[in-house]
């Protein structure tokens, strides 16, 4: 490739960090941040013990526990589920062992390990991040190369800071226009996943642009790029630009002072280039965009909020008609239902996809001086406890308090079934989670996935609702 | 790492879309800290009742698929989240090849690295070898990495594609780290160049 062949984002950061290249092609590639959590790390710290192995570069790496804690006041006096105990003791015993740094439970910066990142400053633009999680694409909102890894990965990134990688395909997905009233981040992703299936974005790093993606805060793209992984991407980003520098200053790990414009400087260099050649191109227009909300358990069997649940019997072919088939009864709908009908049990605001503070401030707007209906249980769950402080800060535990909504410690929590929030058989869910597998809050839960402000609403109305319906009080 | 050069066995049918990770070891068994012992809870949803006690419908309940080696399945095998769980699960239980139309891709990663032969055949392919496979114990299928063929119980012998440094590695049972300790000299003078252009991300 010559110099003056227009390079993407992705193209610029991968080039960036090939340390070497084996004979066919893989690379091996440098990793710049690794992110340790309890459940996907102690078969790779044991590897390295096994193999006399140190941890090659401590600094580069940061552990925390998300998945498997209770996200109540029961945290305080140690983990009950003796299994979910053993992970996190077995963490805290692995990285004092390998000197890695750690954030243990009680710190206030503890958190979901894609929030904490950035939050942080650890996740930084043209940086290579991974972590033994799926969702690390979230980090591809900062204009870094972020993927999620596994076991045996984390244990070759922990011994060697590299990884063996055969360079992805380049996707290029182009939300322009403006967003109506109602839609958010969440409803973006939602609709590109709607479009493309979650096999649309397999073998390939999605870069989100146009405009609808440059008008929305970090926060909003960290939710857009969280979702490529349910399109099939291996990852998601968005170029750096000044939204992004102003959301990295003075965090605690980010470049200070001089090294931070001469990292901006660097950074500004990252856009693809006009011209820049992608294998695949996808556009949505914004405006065509309605508040979205998952029916089935495949985050692409997703719909309008106005819209009806299908019937299996209009499906293009028997395949499709029998996994319709197999929804519609797991999920309890009858065809021709109005969305808006369905009632919930549970409504969760929270996970790496909508647990910001940004996310907080829009489902306590639609919350205040609001109350959640009757049989619902509504619970608040912040990514960190910084956004925690930061929410209270600002009164909303409060206004969730009052509205009638838990207001809880970070974790995972909901988001998937592994700790003790979970649904029963049967229940119900609005969640701002990013997955709606079967069992996937619990055996036998049925989940909904939308954005935080419509999960407010169906909190309020006791059922899915359109959130356009449900606008802030006082507001015209 | 096992290395994987030649297979004979009884392949499982399942013949859907979009077998998931929460689908193949849900996400409340992965609170484990051993590699090992998760077979027996190989599509825990599918394959046992709330009371533990099995589904007798479920393929590998059935007698002649107790012990499966190889699964035949259709499009986007593995999606979801990027746990090893999900191919230590399978080879905790005895699969060692899964053969779909495609895969998801960090599952498709993961289980080369276990020693688990992911195998991409078009569509109309999977079905044949799907109906071979309900013949069950009287239809063996044999996977030859050597000569990378499938071949049927008729004899048919169906090519697969496979990248060759992967190939050569599951065929010699190799461990990754081990050879890139071998780029050790270019990793570190990386490491020199990088600190010097920006310091901030060291220390
Ligand atoms: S919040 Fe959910 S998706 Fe995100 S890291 Fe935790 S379990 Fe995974």
């Amino acid at each position: 490739m010559s110099a003056e062949t227009p390079r993407t984002l992705f193209d610029k950061i991968w080039a960036h960090h090939v340390v070497d290249t084996l004979p066919d092609g893989t690379a091996l590639l440098y990793i710049d941040r690794h992110l340790v959590h309890e459940v996907t790390s102690p078969q790779a710290f044991e590897g390295l013990r096994v193999a006399g192995r140190p941890v090659h570069r401590p600094d580069a790496t940061i552990a925390v526990v998300d998945h498997n804690i209770a996200t109540d006041s029961s945290r305080r006096t140690g983990i009950l589920d003796p299994e979910s105990r053993l992970q996190v003791e077995t963490l805290e015993h692995n990285v004092v062992e390998f000197g890695v740094p750690y954030i243990p439970l009680l710190d206030a910066r503890q958190g979901i390990v894609h929030v904490i990142g950035p939050e942080l400053g650890l996740s930084l633009p043209g940086t290579t991040i991974v972590c033994g999680d799926s969702h690390t694409s979230t980090h591809g909102a900062l204009g870094a190369l972020a993927f999620g890894i596994g076991t045996s990965e984390v244990e070759h990134v922990l011994a060697t800071q590299t990884l063996l990688q055969k360079p992805a395909k380049n996707m290029r997905v182009t939300v322009d226009g403006k967003l109506p009233l109602g839609c958010t981040a969440k409803d973006i992703v939602l609709a590109i996943i709607g479009k493309i299936g979650t096999a649309g974005g397999t073998g390939h790093v999605i870069e989100f642009a146009g405009e609808a993606i440059r008008a929305l805060d970090m926060a909003g793209r960290m939710t857009v790029c969280n979702m490529s992984i349910e399109a099939g991407a291996r990852a998601g980003m968005v170029a750096p630009d000044q939204t992004t520098f102003d959301y990295v200053k003075g965090r605690p790990h980010a470049p200070q002072g001089e090294a931070f414009d001469r990292a901006v400087a660097w950074w500004s260099t990252l856009p693809s280039d006009p011209g820049a050649q992608f294998d695949k191109e996808v556009s949505l227009r914004a405006e065509d965009i309605v508040p979205m909300v998952t029916w089935g358990t495949s985050p692409e069997d997703v719909a309008p909020i106005t819209a009806l649940v299908p019937d299996p019997a209009q499906a293009a072919d028997e395949t499709r008609r029998a996994q319709l088939q197999r929804m519609i009864e797991y999920m309890g709908l009858t065809p021709g239902q109005k969305l808006t009908d369905l009632k919930v049990d549970v409504v969760f605001i929270g996970s790496c996809t909508n647990s910001r503070i940004e996310d907080m401030r829009a489902a306590a707007a639609i919350a205040k001086g609001r109350h959640v209906a009757e049989g619902v249980r509504a619970m608040v769950v912040p990514g960190s406890g910084l956004v925690k402080l930061q929410a209270e800060e600002e009164g909303l535990d409060r206004v969730f308090l009052d509205a009638g909504f838990e207001w809880r410690e970070a974790g995972c929590s909901m988001c998937l079934g592994m700790n003790p929030d979970k649904l029963t058989p049967g229940q119900r869910s609005a969640s701002t989670s990013n997955r709606n597998f079967e069992g996937r809050q619990g055996p036998g839960g049925r989940t909904h996935l939308l954005s935080p402000a419509m999960a407010a609403a169906a909190a309020l109305a006791g059922h899915l609702a359109d959130v356009r319906d449900w606008q802030p009080l006082g507001s015209a | 790492m096992k290395a994987f050069t030649t297979l004979t066995g009884v392949a499982a049918p399942l013949p859907a879309a979009n077998i998931d990770t929460d689908k193949i070891i849900p996400a409340r068994f992965l609170k484990t800290i051993a590699r090992t012992g998760l077979g027996k809870h190989l599509f825990a949803n599918m394959r046992f009742n709330e009371d533990g006690s099995e589904k007798p419908d479920f393929v590998l309940n059935q007698p002649a698929y107790r012990h499966s080696e190889i699964l035949i399945a259709y499009e986007n095998f593995g999606c979801g989240s990027s746990r090893e769980h999900a191919p230590w699960a399978l080879l905790d239980f005895g699969i060692r090849c899964v053969i779909a139309p495609d895969f998801a891709d960090i599952f498709h990663n993961n289980s080369f690295k276990n020693g688990i032969l992911p195998i991409r055949l078009p569509r109309e392919i999977c079905e044949k070898l799907m109906e071979d496979a309900k013949l069950g114990g009287n239809a063996r299928l044999t996977v030859d990495l050597e000569r990378s063929v499938v071949v049927r119980p008729n004899g048919e012998e169906i090519p697969f594609e496979i990248d060759p440094f992967r190939r050569h590695c599951l065929l010699n049972g190799l461990d990754d780290i081990g050879q890139t300790m071998q780029h050790k000299p270019a990793i570190e003078s990386f490491e020199a160049r990088q600190r010097a252009a920006q310091p901030w991300l060291y220390g």
